[in-house]
């Protein structure tokens, strides 16, 4: 038996010593508000959030399907996912991160201005990414690339010397791998 | 059964159909089709208040006392805004209610049109869970919905937000009891290999205690009759919550007393020292655990709650049974017989005398006075002198609050109202309100303090109106008496805005609201004071003037553990500097 009791997800400031970072998949009735309980329920309990994207799955069904990116310490991502189980339209909450082998991709659309060398570089650097142009003037080029977080990451570290002007991205979209549905 | 009519009577027909007999209400322009369908039917009956927040509050005490939920209507705007307080007060105690709120009219929403007010995302923060009826077509669903999501699972305040169009349209009316919710389906038996687990730590506890909260009673009376039966098979000792207080009768042995900062000696020292801690639909909170990482270092701890979120939360367990109380104590009791369980009664025999040692140090006690009313002694007066009767107390919030709690013993369930989790004042009379609508014979006692009871006094005219008999017996002691009791703690007794100036004359208060008023300062008359109060017919503020600088004891200090309790005797002797209890550290806490 333990002298010192275990700590919970709130007596550890939320556990920033030993964040992880997971990502949640939470399946919705599309009902007007349920956004808003959702970003409530974060903000209001002191929650993270790194990306959220949402958008609706099934249109018969009126089903959304929220993506959400959070960190917290293990005890405070399994708080977080029971307080949006409490959420009354809220079907399914999965932890992506914790049924492991999860596929994330982001969108991103980047805007790089240059000339010369410099956008010959990044239009090189463009194909190595896979990025695609879909756009382009004499001094610029917006890119479209699709990808976990990290490689997008990545790519707009390489464009920021080279000009990178504007950027955007959607946030990130996750599915279990398999052929299971979650 | 479907019939055609305004959304108006849809209301009035879904309450009938909800077995809803009494609501509490105030009327404004936004709920005037829902007001002209009231006057016109009998079946439910309508309770005036003089504010919403009293409106929140006597739904409150009625559902708290009935088990049922506890329903209100009121207007948009301020309407709205005013019940805020009531429906967060519901929410944190886990109160079923449902409050339909009148709104602007679907095509005014979010011009600010007047007495518009965002009320959905007003409420969105402090409800179980909201709507905003935004076509006839919604209003059957929506209002069966709501009562099933405020009385199910772990119970809370469902808002209704009602625009004036959709309360003059017309539309088809239908009911189906026993909604299949898409989404929302508590679940209510606990994993049986859990429960199974459960009993086999209970077989082999050495010390073991029950830890119950208010839970037990939201589960209903037969949980608590579970509860008995599970405890007089273990012979453990058993503590709770202000919230669970009435599930297990305060005359057995078995019972520690309520346990947290202001709870016994003996069952905080037990909750410390235990070797096997059960809780069972208590959540944990502050006010219980004090210091988190000194919170019972020895024992393994086993939760059983409704709300999965609730296990883990603040503090880990080493067995979560995700489930009703009332269903997991009867597996529970099942396998205890069928697996002729016993309790180690040898080790359990020493962790008994081990109890008796800290209830001997009867940490209740207090220096009685013959020349002035002690708090303590004036709960203990009116216990004595009302326990034999069909008596509800509700309270305000405060030092009263606590002795209440400490003093006045209940048998039953659903004899107790106070405000827990929020430490609303204002919450009492409104509440005893309530209690009197749903149990007119009884007799029903806020217990105040002189403070409180100004922050909803105007209920006494609704008190009136009804002809409801509510009795406000207020410890006045001239202080907002546990402001002050902090302020010596924490602040050198610098009495900031913690006196009570200017107060009313409770006595002529009274009168005006066409009450009785008595007054009294003396220890001797106050048993016949107090029978005074109970004879009167009709409503009576008793203005029970008491000692003014007496300390609510025992007590943990904030920041420490539950066996650094602070005793009377240990402040009063001892030489102990009362303002240097708390270190820096706890006076950063509430
Ligand atoms: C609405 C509200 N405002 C402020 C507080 C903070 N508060 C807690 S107890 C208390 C004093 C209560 O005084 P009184 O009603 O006289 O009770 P006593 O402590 O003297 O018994 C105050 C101001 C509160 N709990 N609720
Ligand atoms: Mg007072």
């Amino acid at each position: 038996m333990n002298a010192i009791a275990a700590l919970s997800p709130y007596s550890s400031s939320m556990g920033k010593s030993n964040a992880e970072r997971h990502t949640l998949s939470v399946l919705v009735d599309n009902e007007p508000g349920v956004l808003a309980r959702v970003v409530g329920l974060f903000s209001g309990r002191g929650y993270n959030i790194e990306s959220l994207t949402v958008a609706e799955i099934a249109h018969v069904e009126r089903w959304s399907r929220i993506t959400i990116v959070t960190t917290g310490s293990p005890e405070a991502i399994e708080q977080i996912s029971h307080q949006l189980e409490r959420i009354v339209p809220i079907h399914k909450v999965t932890d992506l991160t914790v049924r492991g082998r999860a596929i994330e991709r982001e969108l991103a659309m980047i805007k790089v201005r240059g000339k010369g060398e410099n956008r010959l570089e990044a239009l090189r650097l463009a194909e190595a990414f896979k990025a695609k142009v879909i756009d382009a003037t004499l001094e610029s080029f917006i890119f479209e690339l699709t990808g976990a977080p990290d490689k997008i990451d990545d790519f707009v570290e390489l464009m920021r010397p080279l000009g990178l002007a504007e950027l955007a991205r959607t946030g990130v979209a996750a599915i279990a791998r398999g052929a299971e549905a979650v | 059964m479907s019939k055609q009519m305004t959304g108006a009577e849809m209301v009035i027909e879904a309450l009938k159909d909800q077995g809803v007999d009494t609501i509490f209400g105030y009327p404004g322009g936004a709920v005037l089709p829902i007001y002209d369908a009231l006057f016109q039917q009998n079946f439910v009956k309508h309770v005036l208040v003089r504010h919403e927040q009293g409106a929140a509050h006597a739904a409150e005490g009625y559902a708290r006392s009935t088990g049922k939920v506890g329903v209100l209507l009121v207007t948009s705007g301020p309407g709205a805004t005013n019940a805020v307080t009531g429906l967060t007060d519901a929410l944190l105690d886990s109160i079923p209610l449902v409050c339909i709120t009148g709104q602007v009219p679907t095509h005014l929403i979010g011009s600010d049109a007047f007495q518009e007010c965002d009320t959905v995302g007003i409420t969105r923060h402090c409800t179980k869970h909201n709507y905003l009826v935004r076509s006839i077509e919604d209003l059957p669903r929506i209002l069966h919905e709501a009562f099933y999501v405020a009385r199910s699972g772990r119970p809370g305040p469902v808002v209704i937000d009602l625009p004036k169009d959709v309360q003059f349209s017309s539309g088809v009316y239908s009911f189906q009891e026993n909604i299949q919710h898409r989404t929302y389906q508590p679940r209510l038996k606990g994993e049986a290999s859990l429960v199974r687990q459960a009993v086999e730590m209970m077989a082999a506890a050495k010390k073991p205690v029950f830890y119950t909260g208010g839970g037990v009673i939201n589960s209903g009376p037969a949980a608590s009759e579970l509860l008995r039966e599970l405890v007089a098979l273990t012979n453990f000792p058993i503590t709770s919550t202000l919230m669970g207080l009435g599930a297990y009768p305060a005359s057995s042995p078995n019972w520690l007393g309520m346990l947290g900062m202001h709870g016994t000696f003996e069952a905080n020292h037990t909750m410390h020292d235990c070797d096997l801690m059960i809780a069972v639909g208590s959540r944990f909170d502050d006010r219980i655990t004090g210091r988190l990482d000194a919170f019972a270092p020895y024992c393994k701890k086993i939760h059983i709650d409704i709300d999965p979120s609730s296990i883990n939360k603040n503090v880990k367990v080493d067995l979560g049974i995700v489930g009703d109380c009332g269903h997991v104590l009867e597996d529970m009791i099942a396998l205890w017989r069928s697996g002729e369980k016993k309790s180690d009664e040898i080790a359990l025999g020493e962790w008994w005398d081990q109890i008796d040692e800290w209830r001997a140090r009867k940490s209740l006690a207090y220096q009685n006075s013959k020349d002035v009313i002690k708090p303590q002694y004036a709960v203990q007066r009116l216990y004595e002198l009302t326990k034999d009767r069909n008596t509800y107390i509700t309270t305000e919030v405060g030092q009263h609050q606590m002795w209440a709690a400490q003093f006045y013993h209940f048998e039953e369930p659903n004899r107790w109202m106070t405000s827990g989790g929020l430490g609303t004042m204002g919450y009492g009379l409104p509440a005893a309100i309530g209690v009197q609508m749903a149990h007119p014979d009884a007799l029903v006692i806020d217990i105040a303090g002189e403070a409180s009871i100004l922050m909803n006094m105007q209920e006494m005219t609704t008190a009136k109106q009804y002809r409801l008999p509510v009795k406000i017996f207020i410890l006045n002691n001239e202080y907002m008496g546990m402001v002050r009791q902090w302020q010596e703690l924490l602040h050198g007794a610098r009495y900031s805005s913690s006196y009570s100036e200017a107060l009313p004359d409770f006595v002529k208060l009274a009168e005006a609201y066409g009450g009785k008023g008595i007054r009294c300062s003396d220890p001797e008359m106050l048993d016949a004071a107090i029978m005074e109060m109970i004879d009167y017919p009709g409503p009576v503020i008793f203005d029970c003037v008491v000692a003014k600088e007496e300390n609510c004891f025992p007590m943990i200090p904030s920041g420490k553990a539950h066996n650094e309790m602070i005793l009377l005797d240990l402040s009063d002797d001892a030489g102990l500097e009362i303002g240097s209890i708390i270190d820096e550290k706890g006076k950063m806490l509430v």
